[in-house]
């Protein structure tokens, strides 16, 4: 491509850089993971007293295979900040340490240091912190999903968040009024179908500016869904009231040790989410189908001149990440609340919009950037109960400041899909 | 990051668009001519309007449980139905003409309903001449806000001083909250778009959060309430039985200053330049990245003027939600503006319009509110895809103009 000279120069491939420039790249990462290791020290480690102990609940209510962890608080904050340290060390040891697989290590041993601090002299619910990031990270996770669906085609969607809230209505109405649940999520798909429909139209019929389009969907799905809820539901109360998806087992694998309870004993839709992200995360990579999608996101006219219809694959994913973003929405309704509100997605698409562009718009990296910042909302609940002075507020700013880094490139520079954005005319 | 390969360059920036500036260089239109152009611009959004009016009355009519109901008898009394939902419509919209427009007090509201649309909807619009899609509105309106509200609680100051003071507080505000977004792309690349959703949010728990300190939360209240702005730091109402205060008369003048900056002054050009075409303005010697940095600094800088008359205006106390909807309705308003100052003042006015008479509305006919955003986010969609209206309308010219534009695929810069 004849740009790539004009271009400003990307950032440099690990694999090309001169010395010094690795050697910087090491060095903020172990500056990152040292600073971490001592802020876990610092923090947590000097403001405990040696005879508190802090004790974890490792069961969900009710059952109790494995016992209740009890630490002492600050032998246990040293040793996670000195882990948080020696991961410093030896990023300056290996060839081009990975900052997320570092850094990322080293928050995590300081978030761990701040869970057992927080439970000091009390009693943490450590199950139901992790179980409530799970639950929290699925609608997070499938509206991730339906933005890659997208955006590998060459779409942008920053309508997740119009499009969840759209069917979260559509879902809680129809299930509300058949009366059966499963008709509600299909409606709610439907719905999400049908706003992914309208967005592939207006951005690939019409070319509209696919922010715009966004945009617009974004608004219209707020207006309605809150005009109809004033305009019907206020005044037919029973066509709110879908109830929600009872949590199912699946025998023997529930009786796995923590990660049973929390991984094999959910709703449909936490099921769902997971096989998702594992199929896809298999099917782009690996079928034609997925082979299509990404060479009509990164180089429009090649795909185009071996025959690929952009246009039709276009179609075809948005649509798709419309009935996945219908399936995060009814999630609001019939996984969690079980009634429709007003505006109640409050902001998840956009957190969505985070988790993909985090993740990297691969299945898994979303899957991970949900977790996280699906963990960093619930971490909010459990400070809480705990009564720990930490301002909620900094807990659920996290999500956006971490995407911020994130996309001005400070821990790598996320690969985008190339042609994202643009408008593709055959022949053109 | 490769740019994208198969845009045609485009030319430098010309004032085509803009009613105001004329057209020196290419032909000199009397001025009649001069007004045959401005109404022929017209003609776009005007059908806009039209068009979204009409599926909003469409979108009345078939949501009210008593019109449905005739309708379904429609094959046994076709009149009862057809007459039943033209009484809706009517009085629907009869109520929001005569609660935007229809009294003196009507019009006071619309106009003060208007002044912040008009300054976020310019901060949209500026960042739009510079090429950059500035959804950041609300975040920065609301640190603007703040930091006004932070001067009117901390300070007793005669108001010669004191209002000033909280203006120029609330510009600065909201120009770190965009320059934050100008700084990233013009040093890193990351996204505008990106950046400044985030950074909405980022604005908004700080605001959560600032509302529970004993700085800005009401004495001896729990609830997340400022105390009410002092009456030194309050926009005064220049005429006594009229109650529209000074915040409109600065939004006018805004206004113009904006237009007198992007079309006659070397900033502007070149903030038209880097919008027009970043890599010719760089093969030119302009400097890319101030202009980029300036641009959304000045973009920031007007929402949180806007943040700010709210806030000294008409709901003098900050609250979790003092902000309503502004910034993304200046996202509206400025495409139906086409992102020329005028065109922003003409729609801020129109959106300011339905937002007041919809209060009226939702009073008198039980047409719930929302009813309006559904409305603004048609008119969107109508100037973004002008096609769709030519459909309609069956208009041939394609003096509707193309769609714009405004920004690029995440990772082009």
């Amino acid at each position: 491509m004849t740009s790539v000279t004009t271009a400003p120069a990307p950032a440099p491939r690990d694999d090309v850089v001169e010395d010094t420039g690795a050697r910087r790249h090491a060095l903020t990462v172990a500056g990152l993971c040292f600073l971490a290791g001592v802020a876990a020290i610092v923090l947590f480690g000097l403001t405990a007293t040696s005879d508190q102990v802090s004790t974890l609940l490792m069961n969900p209510r009710g059952v109790d295979t494995i016992p209740d962890v009890e630490l002492p608080t600050q032998i246990a904050a040293f040793v996670l900040g000195f882990g948080a340290i020696a991961l410093g060390v030896r990023a300056l040891q290996v060839v081009d340490p990975k900052i997320t697989v570092f850094f990322g290590g080293a928050l995590g041993l300081f978030a761990l240091a701040l869970v057992i601090w927080a439970a000091r002299d009390g009693t943490g619910a450590f199950y139901g912190l992790i179980a409530g990031s799970v639950q929290r990270a699925t609608p997070i996770a499938l509206g991730a999903i339906a933005g890659l669906l997208c955006e590998r085609t060459g779409v942008i969607n920053i309508a997740i968040e119009g499009m969840m809230l759209a069917a979260a209505f559509g879902a809680a109405i129809t299930a509300s009024a058949t009366g059966s649940l499963w008709i509600g999520l299909l409606c709610g798909v439907l719905t999400g179908a049908l706003f992914g429909a309208i967005h592939a139209v207006i951005s690939i019929r019409y070319e509209v500016d696919q922010i715009v389009g966004g945009t617009f969907i974004n608004i219209f799905a707020l207006g309605l869904t809150s005009y109809l809820t004033v305009r019907v539901l206020v005044e037919y109360s029973d066509l709110n009231q879908p109830g929600t998806f009872r949590p199912f087992e699946i025998p023997l694998l529930v009786d796995i040790p923590f990660l049973g309870p929390l991984l094999f004993s959910q709703n449909v839709f936490g099921f769902v989410m997971f096989g998702l992200v594992a199929f896809l995360a298999w099917a782009l990579f690996n079928t034609r189908w997925g082979l299509r999608v990404r060479s009509v996101g990164e180089h429009p006219r090649a795909a185009d001149t071996v025959g690929i219809s952009v246009r039709f694959i276009r179609y075809r994913n948005v649509i798709l990440g419309g009935m996945v973003a219908g399936i995060g929405g009814a999630w609001f309704t019939l996984g969690s609340a079980g009634r429709f509100d007003q505006n109640m997605t409050n902001g998840k698409g956009f957190i969505a919009l985070a988790a993909m562009i985090f993740g990297r718009w691969h299945p898994v990296g979303a899957l991970i950037a949900a977790l996280i910042f699906g963990f960093s909302e619930q971490l909010n609940d459990y400070l809480a109960l705990l009564d720990t002075p930490i301002p909620s507020e900094f807990l659920l700013m996290a999500p956006y400041v971490v995407t911020i880094v994130v996309v001005a490139g400070l821990v790598g520079r996320p690969r985008v899909p190339a042609a994202n954005g643009q408008v593709y005319r055959s022949g053109g | 990051m490769t740019a994208p390969p198969t845009e045609a360059p485009e030319a430098l920036p010309s004032d085509a668009d803009d009613p105001l500036a004329g057209a020196p260089h290419e032909r000199r239109p009397g001025v009649v001519g001069a007004l045959r152009e401005l109404a022929l611009g017209l003609i776009g959004p005007l059908l806009a309007i039209l068009t979204a009016l009409i599926v909003g009355a469409l979108i009345i009519v078939f949501t009210d449980p008593t019109t449905l109901e005739a309708w379904g008898s429609f094959f046994s009394a076709p009149g009862t139905a057809l007459a039943d939902s033209w009484d809706l419509i009517a009085t629907s919209y009869r109520a929001l003409f005569d609660s935007s427009l229809g009294s003196q007090r009507a019009l006071a509201r619309t106009l003060v309903q208007s002044t912040p649309l008009i300054l976020v909807g310019l901060s949209v619009a500026l960042a739009f001449k510079a090429g950059m899609f500035n959804i950041g509105g609300a975040g920065q309106l609301i640190v603007g806000a703040m930091a006004a509200a932070w001067i009117g609680i901390t300070f007793d100051l005669p108001q010669v001083v004191h209002l000033p003071l909280a203006l120029v507080a609330g510009v600065i505000g909201g120009a770190v909250w965009g320059g934050i977004v100008g700084f990233l792309k013009a040093r890193t690349g990351a996204h505008e778009v990106i950046t400044s959703i985030m950074l909405n949010f980022v604005a908004l728990r700080l605001l959560d959060y600032a509302l529970s300190t004993d700085t800005f939360r009401r004495p001896g209240r729990s609830d997340p309430i400022s105390p009410e702005m002092p009456a030194s730091v309050r926009l005064p109402e220049p005429i006594d039985s009229f109650q529209v205060h000074l915040g409109f008369v600065i939004a006018l003048l805004v206004a113009w200053g904006a237009w007198w900056l992007l079309q006659r002054t070397t900033i502007g050009f070149r903030m038209r330049a880097v919008g027009a075409n970043a890599k010719a303005a760089r093969y030119a010697g302009m400097g890319v990245a101030a202009t980029t940095v300036l641009s959304m600094g000045i973009a920031g800088g007007l929402a949180g003027l806007g943040g700010t008359t709210i806030l000294l205006g008409s709901t003098p106390r900050l609250t979790g939600g003092f902000f309503a909807s502004v910034g993304f309705d200046a996202i509206a308003l400025a495409l139906l503006g086409r992102a020329s100052p005028i065109g922003v003042v003409g729609a801020g006015l129109l959106f300011g319009a339905l937002q007041a008479g919809s209060t009226g509305m939702q009073a008198q006919t039980s047409t719930p509110i929302d009813i309006i955003f559904v409305i603004q986010a048609l008119i969107i969609l109508f100037v973004a895809a002008p096609a769709i209206v030519r459909t309609v309308w069956r208009v041939k010219e394609t003096r509707l103009g193309a769609g714009q534009r405004f920004s690029a695929g995440w990772g082009a810069q």
